[in-house]
C-alpha cells in the first residue's frame, strides 16, 4: 500500500498552509476520505507520528472523516449506499448507477496556534 | 492560547496532479498519444505491449516506460529487443508509479520521434489507481485466470478506466469465469467502458484493439 507516500503528501500540504497562516504549531489535521479511497487510517497515523517529528506538525492529531459511497440510479433516481458488495439498484434493478460520493480524498482544514 | 481553524480543502494528491498536468503538456507538445497501462502481476502486461508493438511496427513509433519495484530490466530488455525505445524506472519498492517518476522517464525518451507512449505501471490493482500520470488514457489489462469477481473487489481501478482489456480469453473453456457477471460489475462502475477481450497467445481480438489504438494515435496527431 501507499500510505507512506500519502502521509508525506499530507505533511507537505499541511506544512505549507501552516506557514502561510503564520502558525507556530499545528494541533490537528482534518481529512475527508471517501469509503472507496483505499487508505488505512491506522497506517497513516503510524507514519504521521514518525515523519511529522521535528516539523511544525509534530504532535498534531489526525482526524479522519469518512464519507460513505453513495450511488444514484440513473433510471429511477433512487439513492443507495454501497453495502457489502457492489449491486444493482435495489429499487428497480438497473445497472446504470452514478457514484455521487465516496471518492473524496482531501485535506479539509488544519487547526493551528499562533 | 486557543487553536485557530484554517480551511484548506485541497486534494491530497494535488502535487502529483500538478506534475501529471506537466507530463500531459509535454506529450501534447509532441503529439504523442499516451497510455497508462495497469494490471495485477501476471495478467500479461508485457505480452500485451509486445503484441501491440509487433502490430504497429513500421506504422507507428512506440516508446515504453517500464515501472518495476525492483531493479530488474527483464521487461525493458524485451521491448528493446523488439526494436523500440524503452526506459526502466525502478520505484524503489513503491507499489505504483507517480507523475514525477514518469517525468524522469520522459527525460530519457526521444519524444519528438514518437507517436505512442505506453507506460507499464507496477503490477497492482490498488495503488496505481490513485496516482494520475498525465496520460491520455488509463487502461487495465485484466485476465481470465484472476477470476470474475475483480471489479467487485477492486472498484476504484475500474471506475477510473478509459479502456479495459480482458486477456487470456483462450483459457475460458478451462476456467470458471462467468463473463456476464464480470461485465455486469464493470458496467455498474464504468458504464459503456470500451472493452477488448483478447488473447495474446492466439492473437484473437487484437485487431480490434489495434484499430482503436491507431485511430486514437491519428486523432492525437490532428489536435
Amino acid at each position: 500500500m501507499h500510505e507512506l507516500s500519502v502521509t508525506e503528501n499530507i505533511l507537505s500540504l499541511a506544512s505549507d498552509h501552516a506557514q502561510k497562516s503564520g502558525a507556530t504549531r499545528v494541533t490537528a489535521i482534518n481529512l475527508v476520505i471517501g469509503q472507496l479511497s483505499s487508505i488505512v487510517d491506522d497506517s497513516v497515523q503510524f507514519y504521521w507520528d514518525l515523519i511529522s517529528e521535528n516539523t511544525i506538525c509534530a504532535g498534531s492529531v489526525l482526524n479522519f472523516s469518512r464519507t460513505p459511497a453513495v450511488f444514484r440510479c440513473l433510471d429511477c433516481h433512487h439513492e443507495f449506499s454501497l453495502e457489502a458488495r457492489l449491486s444493482p439498484c435495489p429499487s428497480c434493478g438497473s445497472l446504470r448507477n452514478q457514484l455521487i460520493s465516496g471518492e473524496e480524498f482531501y485535506l479539509d482544514s488544519i487547526e493551528i496556534e499562533k | 492560547m486557543s487553536a485557530i481553524r484554517v480551511p484548506v480543502v485541497e486534494k491530497i494528491f494535488s502535487a502529483n496532479d500538478r506534475m501529471a498536468r506537466l507530463n500531459y503538456n509535454r506529450l501534447q507538445k509532441d503529439r504523442v498519444f499516451s497510455v497508462n497501462l495497469m494490471a495485477s502481476p501476471g495478467a500479461g502486461k508485457t505480452s500485451f505491449i509486445l503484441q501491440t508493438i509487433k502490430r504497429l511496427k513500421g506504422v507507428h513509433r512506440v516508446g515504453v516506460i517500464e515501472g518495476d519495484t525492483a531493479p530488474v530490466t527483464i521487461d525493458a530488455d524485451k521491448i528493446i529487443q523488439a526494436g523500440m525505445p524503452a526506459v526502466q524506472i525502478n520505484t524503489g519498492g513503491d507499489c505504483h508509479l507517480d507523475a514525477s517518476m514518469v517525468s524522469d522517464g520522459l527525460d530519457q525518451l526521444p519524444l519528438n520521434e514518437l507517436d505512442l507512449l505506453i507506460i507499464e505501471n507496477v503490477g497492482n490493482l490498488i495503488c496505481p489507481a490513485a496516482w494520475d500520470l498525465g496520460t491520455d488514457v488509463k487502461l487495465l489489462v485484466s485476465s481470465v485466470p484472476e477470476g470474475d469477481d475483480k471489479p467487485y473487489k477492486y472498484p476504484n481501478i475500474y471506475r477510473g478506466l478509459d479502456v479495459l482489456v480482458i486477456n487470456k480469453i483462450d483459457l475460458l473453456p478451462y476456467i470458471d469465469f462467468n463473463m456476464d457477471y464480470f461485465r455486469q460489475g464493470v458496467e455498474m462502475l464504468n458504464p459503456g467502458l470500451v472493452t477488448f477481450p483478447v488473447s495474446c497467445k492466439t492473437g484473437e481480438g487484437l485487431d480490434a484493439w489495434i484499430d482503436w489504438l491507431t485511430s486514437k494515435v491519428k486523432e492525437k496527431k490532428l489536435h
